[in-house]
């Protein structure tokens, strides 16, 4: 079970509330499982999330492991120039 | 495939060191062939009609004259390109952008192409096609654009991120909030609080390089496009998509590359290219002019951005809260969200709220721009940071030592920080001479932080190594500056050959899987790691050949210092002599033909980045005129692959933000037409504007690269505005709080203030 913290415009999509735990080892079964479990991100994580851990942007890599104690943070995908 | 990231603390032999580009010669010599340099056999010349309407619905073209012309081969409009997008809203935007459909938005607007047999045929045709508009009242101005009266570019935009939803339409596309803790209490905490309106113009990234692009449509359905863009790879895909062809029908080669900064990073006049290539059934050659470059490619956000700071008398910040508009030209996006996450990000904060309005106005669509959104946040930021520690007396550079992130701290966007660099560098700067050197009359000096995510992405890499023991590694990322040197320099340190027996190039799209575009300071950082995990790859083979030349098992050999040894107990061992890359490659012929590494992968680890900037200037206080006489730029590189293009990169930021401080806007007349767009009336820096850019480079490894390598590209460019619009507060004590601070403003500035 990990804590995930969403940036502001996830909490409409999650009932309004900016933490949730999810039981998920990897980025890839974090994202499966928020939107089976709040349908209203899916057009969020269709569009690009970024998963912060302890700090560390990580954009596409749905391997990353979900370090237990970690701060997990959900952030729009950033563009660069 | 598997691969380990983590950085190892190595010793380099090459990494590190400076040789020549392999561009560099060709580049010089004119020889390199950059966009508009490619031609083929039975070509036509692209031209595209654009509006000259800032707002206006299309009531009908009319392209008969111009398609009966002789000389005519292709005339196209959006029935041309048609919507093919399935309800993906991005990607109609990217089409409405190419090439207008129902309304134009801006000045500058594509609503119809030629292509013809040469360029003065295509000039007249263009002159033929008539279109008739019904001109619609517009707003350029990203205030003027978010007022309830103002006219509105979209009758369906209800402004996103707001509960409830509103039922009248606006202008403002979405808003977005980041922070924590509550600003109104951090306020009442604060000894002082200071409250201010900035304001930036819009900037073009200045390329010298126009857009331009060969596209060959055969009758089978594939094409051939060459082009010049800082990622060919999602360039095919945004074409592809869009003339409703298979990925694997498009080959695009990307050329040289004359800058882009974010710019090249969009689709603007390619698929336009195809489509009329592909209705000629000729190749087609478009280029665009200066003034389409800068009426309708894509130029960075205008701003308004409110701020609020509140600090004790010890320098401990209280409370900080900013809106920021940023205008999105016709289509929304992102810019102002990446404002709002940056503006604080330099600093621990307990209490800190920012709220991003993405605001739709008469403009070209606004694109990337090196670090996009972050300078002109950083401007308004910093500025302020500055004028506090003036308030209660204290240093600039000790306030913001006070004051930065460190491990640990909480950022403003969110995310609890790791180990990071912006208290490094503020340390460098407390201790650098600039700081202590005497300024002169009517001079002042300013200083400024800045921050950028920086990221990685997907990647490949494939190294082949020849016959007679040189390499090639071919990647699939835009070089754009330098590179190739940095990438085979780290192909060079782990095969442990020479820098000159390794060639990097670039790949086109047939050649490679695919590969993000070179923004977002990924390059060398993604690239690097692609090109270290393929020869990692090389050397496992390499190592199989040597065993098989030796006849021993493989478990016995190892590769180091660019040799397989053999490690085994016996006399048949001791007679073994290390073999090397040249030797192993001598004999592939016969233990198994051609050697190649390979790599595919997703960069992902990037870190964030800090810089501090210190720079002087001289303001003539009866001209307005203002000189940059003295510039420093210290940021931290992880480790400098090639220190001499990292600091390239640093001279480039800071000298792109200082014509973006001093000089450069696009300026709108009361019709909604640009009126400046030509680099004699947009005014970038030139060699005498510029004093010579200092650079120190940090190196704090990045833990998540095998060689410690960080982006460098686009930090450097967040500081500037800021460090200018201080050291010219400096110099003529009134806060300037309105970039470009051209001559004219700053006369302006002194008359009201004086």
């Amino acid at each position: 079970m990990v804590e995930v913290k969403l940036w502001g415009a996830l909490h409409p999509a999650t009932g309004g509330v900016s933490t949730i735990e999810i039981e998920a080892t990897t980025i890839r079964e974090l994202l499966r499982k928020l939107q089976e479990q709040y349908p209203d991100t899916a057009p969020f994580v269709k569009n690009g999330i970024a998963v912060s851990i302890d700090g560390v942007l990580y954009r596409d890599s749905w391997e990353k492991k979900l370090p237990p104690s970690a701060e997990i943070y959900l952030l729009p995908r950033i563009v660069g120039g | 495939m598997t691969y380990d990231t983590q950085f190892t603390g190595q010793t380099f032999k090459s990494v590190g060191t400076r040789p020549l580009r392999p561009d560099g010669i060709d580049k010089v010599t004119g020889r390199a062939r950059y966009g508009a340099d490619y031609n083929l056999p039975g070509q036509l010349t692209g031209l595209i009609l654009r509006s000259p309407h800032a707002h206006a619905r299309i009531k009908k073209i009319d392209t008969r004259k111009a398609e009966k012309l002789k000389g005519v081969k292709a005339v196209i409009t959006s029935t041309d390109l048609p919507d093919l997008t399935d309800g993906d809203s991005e990607l109609f935007d990217i089409l409405d952008n190419c090439m207008a459909r129902k309304k134009v938005f801006y000045d500058g607007h594509a609503v119809a192409a030629v292509a013809a047999i040469d360029a003065k045929t295509a000039r007249a045709a263009l002159k033929l096609i008539k279109v008739d508009y019904q001109v619609l009242s517009h707003v350029t101005d990203v205030d003027e654009a978010t007022k309830p009266k103002a006219p509105l570019l979209h009758r369906n935009c209800f402004t996103e991120g707001i509960e409830p939803k509103p039922a009248k339409a606006s202008n403002i596309a979405s808003r977005s909030e980041f922070g924590h803790g509550d600003v109104e209490v951090g306020f009442e905490q604060a000894d002082v609080v200071v409250e201010r309106n900035f304001k930036t113009e819009q900037t073009h990234q200045g390329y010298i390089e126009p857009h331009a692009c060969v596209a060959s449509f055969g009758p089978d359905g594939s094409a051939e496009m060459w082009v010049c863009t800082q990622g060919h790879f999602t360039f095919r895909q945004q074409c592809a998509a869009l003339l409703g062809m298979p990925l694997s029908k498009l080959r695009v080669t990307s050329t040289e590359i004359g800058g882009g900064f974010g710019g090249k990073t969009h689709i603007w006049a390619e698929p336009v290219a195809l489509a009329l290539s592909r209705k000629a059934n000729r190749p087609v050659k478009l280029v665009m002019s200066r003034e389409e470059v800068f009426r309708a490619s894509g130029p960075t956000s205008a701003t308004s951005i409110d701020i609020k700071i509140g600090v004790k008398k010890d320098g401990t910040i209280t409370a900080a809260d900013a809106v920021l508009r940023y205008s999105n030209g016709p289509y929304p996006g992102v810019w102002a969200m990446l404002g709002a996450m940056t503006s604080f990000a330099c600093y621990d904060l307990k209490n800190v709220r920012t709220v991003g309005l993405e605001v739709l106005v008469n403009r070209p669509k606004t694109t990337a721009y090196r670090a996009p959104s972050a300078p002109m946040a950083a401007f308004a930021v910093e500025s302020m940071v500055d004028e506090l520690a003036d308030k209660i007396g204290m240093d600039p550079v000790a306030f913001r030592i006070k004051n930065a992130a460190k491990e640990g701290t909480k950022s403003s966007y969110g995310p609890v920080y790791g180990p990071i660099g912006i208290g490094p560098t503020l340390e460098a700067a407390r201790k650098h001479p600039h700081m202590k050197a005497k300024l002169g009359k009517n001079q002042g000096r300013g200083m400024a932080c800045g921050f950028w995510f920086n990221f990685g992405g997907q990647t490949c890499a494939d190294l082949n190594i020849a016959v007679d023991g040189s390499v090639t590694l071919t990647v699939g990322t835009i070089d754009v500056g330098g590179a190739r040197a940095s990438l085979a320099l780290v192909a060079a340190e782990e095969l442990g050959i020479d820098y000159d027996d390794v060639k990097a190039v670039v790949g086109d799209t047939a050649s490679l899987g695919h590969n993000d575009m070179t923004d977002g300071s990924r390059g060398t950082f993604s690239s690097s790691m692609a090109a270290i995990m393929a020869a990692r790859n090389a050397i496992e083979e390499l190592k199989n050949r040597a065993a098989k030349m030796w006849e021993i098992p493989v478990k016995n050999v190892i590769w180091e210092d660019g040799h397989a040894k053999a490690k085994g107990r016996g006399k048949k061992y001791a007679k073994l002599a290390p073999l090397s890359l040249a030797d192993i490659a001598a004999e592939t012929p016969n233990t198994g033909g051609p050697i190649a590494g390979y790599s595919e992968l997703v960069a992902d680890g990037a870190g964030v980045s800090f810089a501090t900037h210190i720079c002087d200037v001289e303001v003539d206080p009866e001209t307005g005129r203002t000189q940059v006489v003295r510039y420093t730029v210290i940021q931290d590189a992880g480790k400098a692959v090639h220190p001499t293009y990292v600091e390239g990169q640093y001279q480039g930021g800071a000298a792109q933000g200082i014509g973006w401080a001093l000089n450069e806007e696009y300026i709108y007349g009361a019709d909604g037409r640009l009126q400046n767009p030509g680099f004699l009336d947009y005014r970038i820096p030139v060699c005498s504007d510029l004093p010579m850019i200092d650079t120190q480079i940090l190196e704090i490894p990045n833990p998540n690269h095998p060689y410690g390598v960080r982006g460098v590209g686009e930090t450097s460019i967040v500081p500037p505005l800021a460090a200018i619009a201080n050291a010219v507060s400096d110099a003529v004590d009134v806060r300037m709080t309105h970039v470009p601070m051209s001559a004219p403003r700053i006369l302006k500035a002194l008359k009201t203030e004086h």
